[in-house]
């Protein structure tokens, strides 16, 4: 199953490396992550995507990254009502006369032209990883010369439902 | 002059002019307050060796002493290390230099991590003006042991050094304990420290903050367990000595009437001819207590971790009972064994709190009865030959001379399982032994670092020919500092648990565990100045121990035993517990 996995770590050298070494070392296999400043000074949030075969494993996983000295706070989100944010940037091959045929078809995405060239458009696509899973499968018959996704980001939304479930170890 | 000359004059003048107005700084470089931190952390005695990127370190030690035992080896400073804070409880305390110093550090702190013994071993590094360009000894020993220590810091600025100390040794010495890393580029042992409030920073560690006491809903949930139990067990590891829980867990034992077992780890937790006691659990552990394992109702573990060793096949581990778990690492608990009451506490804490409640005893008179006669029926057994000495009787004999009461040290392999099993231990901290890593040439140096924590206590390092001859140089430390350590090598030419595995489970295909050549250990013992005895007759043996165990020097005894001897009984890998070979039955 997939985890969305939030940290709030110590923003100092070699923590990222801790983290990831953890999960290798344990045997996880991260999906995306992604790492960046929080809204505290010193203090770095990353939202990991991973894949395991239980909540025995995704248990073990939150228990030894709260080991980590480094590592102030941990969450599995995904059963949470939360907001999750991925970008992808999508170079896809874009001859004049295709253009406006790509234009139309991909605008329910409401990605945007950051670049383009004579046969080349650069689209920047936001929104959850279905989404641009989406975006991309609709644009891979043009030919997509270029791809790079940031991974997701995501946190929990203001309103929860009720009796949200949750792993028994966060109870 | 050199510009870092003229910079630590300017700052030594700067530091000198408010002299008079305000409270008189000496000048202090990384060097200085590093040793000066050591001081105050308490710490009596450096395991070490010295190296390029330590230089300024030894030469602030020279001048501000703290004693210091100078291995032949890094590895024996490390294990030796491990060894003094096993029976001591405090922190080992570790110095080497960058490179291969740091790199000969790997197996003892792996070793540390996996029998959570608390070290704080300090490493030198190059330079941070060349860290990162393959200077000569540089290695990246922030990246190699961050996976093997509890945490690891590099200090890249001298003003972070005084925090760094407090912090390493308070991580090292409280929660789940372990070892800590810190690595000084030569620098920051020179730079100089300009200000007062930079040496007396304090621990500042939010991501870090151990649960010690148990949560009483879980308590009472494990009375609840406990008191309807009909044949409960407690399995007590090592955290019990960890935690100096042994008065509470006898108490518990004995008010409750409730049968221990040990994890390996966990051996003196309780003595050893305890009435309650079924002897050690596990691939070599008693019949009785893999038995009551399997049948048990209610499993009590007292900071054991459900190590592989201990379980056998998990399918089939303690497939009736309701499993309660005390652990001081969260992590620990439901890893490998589901378990129904998790109490992350530190021990003592959880047994208080148990205690607390005064609860009926549960019925347990059945249970003993039959355990009783699972130990009459299915004692641990060998036999003896006519003429040549029986590992197991060696023990026994060290056993009865020492009479019960020395620190026994050992490496890993079959006279690892045969001290566990035949020197009943009266003592706790009295048992040092490579459990998790399996560490070969373990033992010999533990025994010097136990031996300097104790030095009233008779320490026997209990050791294999092979394992021995992995740390051997350090005779020379027996020699510069008569440390009387007792070394008894059960020599039997062979590794004898790869020879046994290959007999058992290889057809006998001795592939490279047989050693017929081996050096003479009695002239290896005299060419250190030190009294080498060799034992090769049985009607001998018995004299011969008591002479050399008993002295007050330090021995080297080569105690020739029988080589196809196996240690049973056992639990073949993949089977369960209840499922032992090599049982005899009266």
């Amino acid at each position: 199953m997939k985890r969305v996995i939030t940290v709030t770590v110590i923003n100092q050298s070699g923590v990222l490396n801790r983290v990831t070494g953890l999960l290798m070392k344990r045997q996880f296999n991260i999906e995306s992550i992604t790492v960046g400043h929080s809204e505290q000074t010193g203090m770095s949030k990353m939202t990991f995507i991973v894949h395991v075969e239980d909540e025995q494993k995704i248990e073990q996983l939150v228990k030894q990254l709260q080991k980590q000295i480094d590592v102030i706070k941990v969450n599995d989100i995904t059963d949470k009502a939360i907001v999750m944010r991925e970008l992808a940037l999508v170079k896809v091959v874009s001859p004049p006369h295709a253009r406006s045929e790509i234009n139309s078809i991909i605008e329910p995405f409401r990605a945007t032209v950051i670049d383009s060239g004579k046969n080349v458009v650069t689209y920047q696509v936001t929104g959850a990883p279905e989404k641009i899973e989406a975006f991309i499968d609709l644009v891979k018959p043009y030919g997509i010369k270029e791809l790079s996704r940031t991974g997701a980001t995501a946190f929990t939304r203001e309103i929860q439902k009720v009796n949200t479930p949750q792993l028994s170890i966060l109870k | 002059m050199s510009a870092e000359v003229q910079t630590k004059q300017a700052v030594m003048e700067m530091a000198q002019e408010p002299m008079e107005q305000q409270k008189q700084i000496q000048p202090m470089d990384g060097s200085a307050v590093l040793i000066q931190g050591l001081k105050d952390q308490g710490v009596e005695v450096i395991f070490g060796y010295p190296g390029g990127a330590v230089l300024p370190i030894y030469d602030a030690l020279y001048k501000d002493p703290i004693p210091h035992v100078l291995a032949r080896h890094e590895q024996g400073a490390i294990h030796a290390a491990e060894g003094y804070a096993r029976v001591s409880g405090k922190p080992g305390v570790v110095l080497a230099t960058s490179g291969p110093g740091a790199t000969n550090l790997v197996t003892g702190i792996t070793d540390a991590m996996m029998d959570s013994l608390p070290l704080v071993v300090f490493t030198g590094q190059v330079a941070s003006t060349v860290i990162g360009t393959d200077a000569f000894q540089e290695a990246d020993v922030i990246g190699i042991t961050q996976p093997i220590t509890k945490h690891n810091y590099q200090v890249r600025d001298v003003a972070d050094l005084p925090r760094i100390i407090k912090e390493a040794f308070h991580i090292a010495s409280t929660g789940r304990r372990g070892p800590v890393v810190v690595d000084i580029p030569k620098n920051v042992a020179t730079e100089i420290f300009v200000t007062e409030e930079e040496r007396t920073a304090e621990v500042n560690l939010p991501g870090y903050q151990p649960t010690t006491t148990p949560n009483y809903l879980q308590i009472q949930k494990a009375v609840e367990a406990i008191r309807f139990a009909r044949k409960p067990l407690i399995l007590a590891g090592a955290g019990v000595l960890h935690g100096q829980a042994m008065a509470e867990l006898k108490t518990v034992v004995e008010t409750k009437r409730i049968p221990v077992t040990n994890t390996l780890l966990g051996l003196g937790s309780i003595e050893g001819t305890h009435e309650l006691f079924l002897g050690m659990a596990g691939m070599h552990g008693t019949y009785t207590a893999n038995m009551a394992i399997s049948e048990c109702d209610v499993l009590i573990n007292i900071g054991a971790r459900f190590d592989d060793r201990l379980t056998g096949n998990l399918g089939t581990f303690a497939p009736h009972a309701r499993v309660i778990h005390i652990d001081i690492d969260p992590a620990e608990i439901g890893k490998n064994v589901p378990t129904e009451i998790p109490i992350v506490s530190d021990s003592k804490e959880a047994l208080k709190a148990l205690l607390n409640q005064e609860f009926e005893a549960p019925d347990t008179a059945d249970w003993l009865t039959y355990l009783n006669g699972l130990q009459e029926e299915s004692p641990l057994w060998y036999n003896t030959d006519e003429h040549e000495i029986l590992p197991q009787e060696a023990i026994q004999m060290i056993h009865r001379i020492t009479e019960g009461d020395a620190i026994v040290t050992t490496d890993v392999g079959q006279h690892q399982m045969w001290a566990a099993q035949y020197y009943s231990l009266n003592n706790p901290d009295h048992w040092v032994t490579s459990g998790g890593l399996g560490t070969m040439g373990f033992g010999f140096p533990a025994a010097i670092g136990a031996q300097i924590a104790k030095p009233n206590e008779r320490v026997v390092a209990i050791v294999g020919d092979g394992g021995f001859q992995m740390t051997s140089q350090e005779l020379s430390l027996l020699q510069e500092m008569r440390i009387p350590v007792k070394v008894v090598i059960l020599n039997n030419g062979a590794l004898g648990m790869v020879r046994q595995w290959q007999e058992t489970f290889y057809d006998e295909r001795y592939s490279q565990s047989l050693i017929p050549v081996q050096p003479d250990f009695v002239k290896l013992a005299e060419a250190y100045d030190l009294k080498g005895y060799r034992i090769t007759k049985k009607e001998d043996a018995e004299q011969i121990f008591r002479e050399a165990l008993l002295s007050d020097e330090p021995v080297l005894i080569d105690c020739r035993v029988k080589m196809l001897e196996n240690v049973y009984p056992m639990v073949a890998p993949g089977k369960g517990l209840q499922d032992m070979i090599g049982v005899k039955s009266k």
